[in-house]
């Protein structure tokens, strides 16, 4: 279905990737924020805060990061599309509710403009350091859906995307911007609410008494029915049966979270977003995602200058990640060059499915600034010679 | 124009960034190039050293950073000191000179001062000297429609400081104006 024309800002704008993040959950259609503000992430709910009244939402500043991430949950519940904004010292806070939403299998989006850390670490500056928290930072087996944008206008299509994927999986989306991409003001077109496909969780399809909460779809994903409207509804993280009541058992256990599981690892396909410039003939492949894969855009460009076969592969959507074409690529290529704002994260995925096929190798940077494209070249033409 | 790099240099409060935000606005938006702002500033929300990079270009910007600008705006001595070795051959050195006491420029610069305090502090309202220097930056490098910048500053503006603030841009475009005859003519 198309968008609801309150919350879409039609028109060519001048806006920072912090802003059109906002653009984004209002154009989708979310319209409760709860948040608590922190650099580099605190754009987005100022203007939140000022956008989302004039369309018929709410936001509150709540306590802390562990109020917000637990309060959009009970919006979600009532019916609402909901997120949550912050970087790293609040996503941190956040993780017990991350896990939360997975096993209640509540949708939710979660922003995370990251800075380099750990801790409070370097509040205005870049890194990509939360790559393998956003998979893995909850206890417990799981998967979420991570989305890494590169520009401003992506921000605003992308949180759009993220709200859809989070409502069809019915999954906690996190939203991996950074630094630079949050802070970086380019050119950003909004198109009419028509022109943009919105998805909403699927409701029950059949008679109220014999509606079962948890009990999964085709897809994998149960029908959601808002409280109160009639449905019986139980929401808990324990392990729980098809009703939602608490169920002690292995087998019980097993059911539920390997469909937890399954219901994105085997609909990837449907999920991963991938982009690939001059790849045909490549033999040294960069992987790079969000600001990473514009600055290694320069580093091709050098390359191919040069006549060097280079190519560059983007995860998009970076969890879960795209293994089957990276594994097809391992076969063609000498190898993978990764840079990443980060002592090496997303390189241990690229090098586990390369599987020895093609070198893998990492280019780190410990954030507060992004690489230097010739660092990369160096190391591109170092594997070729 | 294949690609220009902009970088505009102060401190936190004079805004430099805003005048970033108005450069780019007026040529993403009002003069049909695409424009990439990126901004550098510290923890502290006054005082601290701070600066905008924007990247022009007829193509679409792929790499978002500036490395070597070609045009230099800067506000604050200590920006200069920082920012002057990182501009291009030839390239273009714009500073406030009640702040500012240039030293030696990298080869080919061109550099020109233009008191904006002081003529902002004679507009009474010594905030507008970032639209001053923007106006000088207009006129002096050519790099943006002078309508372009008009439109982008109305925009960017607190309602009801519209009239102020081209009144700034206009005072410092003709300042460049007048340097730029008189550079021509020598």
């Amino acid at each position: 279905m198309s968008a609801d024309p309150k919350g879409v800002l039609t028109g060519v704008h001048f806006l920072d990737g912090d802003h059109a993040c906002c653009e984004g959950a209002l154009a989708a259609g979310c319209r409760v924020v709860f948040g608590y503000p922190i650099t580099p992430s605190t754009e987005v709910v100022e203007r939140i805060a000022r956008r989302i009244p004039t369309v018929g939402g709410v936001f509150v500043q709540m306590e802390d990061e562990i109020a917000s991430s637990i309060a959009i949950q009970g919006a979600a519940w009532g019916g609402q599309k909901v997120m949550t904004v912050s970087s790293g010292p609040g996503i941190s806070l956040m993780m017990e509710h991350i896990g939360y939403a997975a096993m209640t299998e509540t949708p939710c989006v979660f922003i995370n403009v990251q800075r380099a850390g750990p801790s409070t670490g370097l509040p205005t500056l870049a890194a990509q350091g939360d790559m393998m928290q956003a998979r893995w930072g909850s206890h417990g087996d799981y998967e979420i859906i991570a989305i890494s944008p590169n520009s401003p206008q992506e921000c605003f299509e992308l949180t759009v995307h993220a709200f859809n994927l989070a409502e069809r999986f019915r999954v906690p989306v996190m939203f991996m911007m950074d630094e630079s991409v949050g802070h970086m003001t380019e050119r950003v077109v909004i198109p009419n609410p028509e022109q943009l496909k919105i998805e909403n969780r699927q409701p029950p399809t059949g008679p109220k008494e014999e509606f079962l909460a948890y009990r999964p779809k085709k897809n994998m994903v149960p029908e959601m029915a808002p409280v109160g409207a009639g449905y019986k509804i139980h929401v808990t993280g324990l392990t729980h049966d098809e009703r939602g009541y608490p169920v002690m058992t292995p087998e019980v256990q097993h059911g539920l979270v390997v469909r937890l599981v399954d219901k994105i690892r085997k609909q990837r396909d449907q999920i991963c977003i991938n982009e690939e410039e001059q790849i045909e003939d490549a033999e040294v492949v960069i992987v790079a995602y969000g600001i990473t894969s514009r600055v290694v855009l320069r580093t091709l460009q050098m390359a191919r200058d040069k006549g060097l076969k280079v190519g560059v592969f983007r995860p998009v959507v970076v969890w879960p990640f795209p293994e089957e074409r990276l594994r097809q690529l391992a076969k063609q290529v000498k190898a993978f060059v990764v840079p990443e704002l980060n002592l090496g994260q997303v390189v241990l995925e690229v090098e586990r499915i390369a599987a020895g096929d093609a070198k893998t190798i990492l280019v780190p940077h410990a954030g507060g600034g992004l690489h230097d494209p010739l660092q990369i070249l160096q190391v591109v033409e170092e594997v070729l010679r | 124009m294949s690609r220009i790099e902009v970088k505009i240099g102060g401190f936190g409060g004079q805004g430099v960034i805003l005048a970033g935000m108005i450069l780019g606005r007026a040529a993403a938006l009002y003069d049909s190039k695409d424009a990439t702002l990126t901004q550098s500033f510290g923890p502290e929300a006054r005082g601290g050293s701070c600066s905008a990079q924007v990247v022009l270009s007829k193509e679409r910007n792929l790499y978002p950073c500036v490395t070597r600008p070609d045009v230099l705006m800067v506000m604050s001595q200590p920006a200069y000191d920082k920012f002057i070795d990182e501009v291009v051959p030839n390239g273009l050195v714009l500073y406030e000179n009640c702040l500012v006491k240039p030293g030696p420029l990298p080869e080919g610069c061109r550099a020109f001062g233009l008191p904006a305090t002081k003529i902002a502090e004679d507009m009474g309202r010594k905030m507008v000297l970032n639209i001053v220097m923007l106006g000088f930056l207009t006129s002096l490098s050519g790099l943006a429609d002078v309508g372009a910048m008009r439109r982008a500053i109305s925009d960017s503006v607190p309602p009801g400081t519209q009239g102020l603030n081209q009144d700034a841009f206009n005072r410092g475009y003709e300042q460049g104006k007048a340097l730029q005859d008189r550079h021509d003519d020598s």
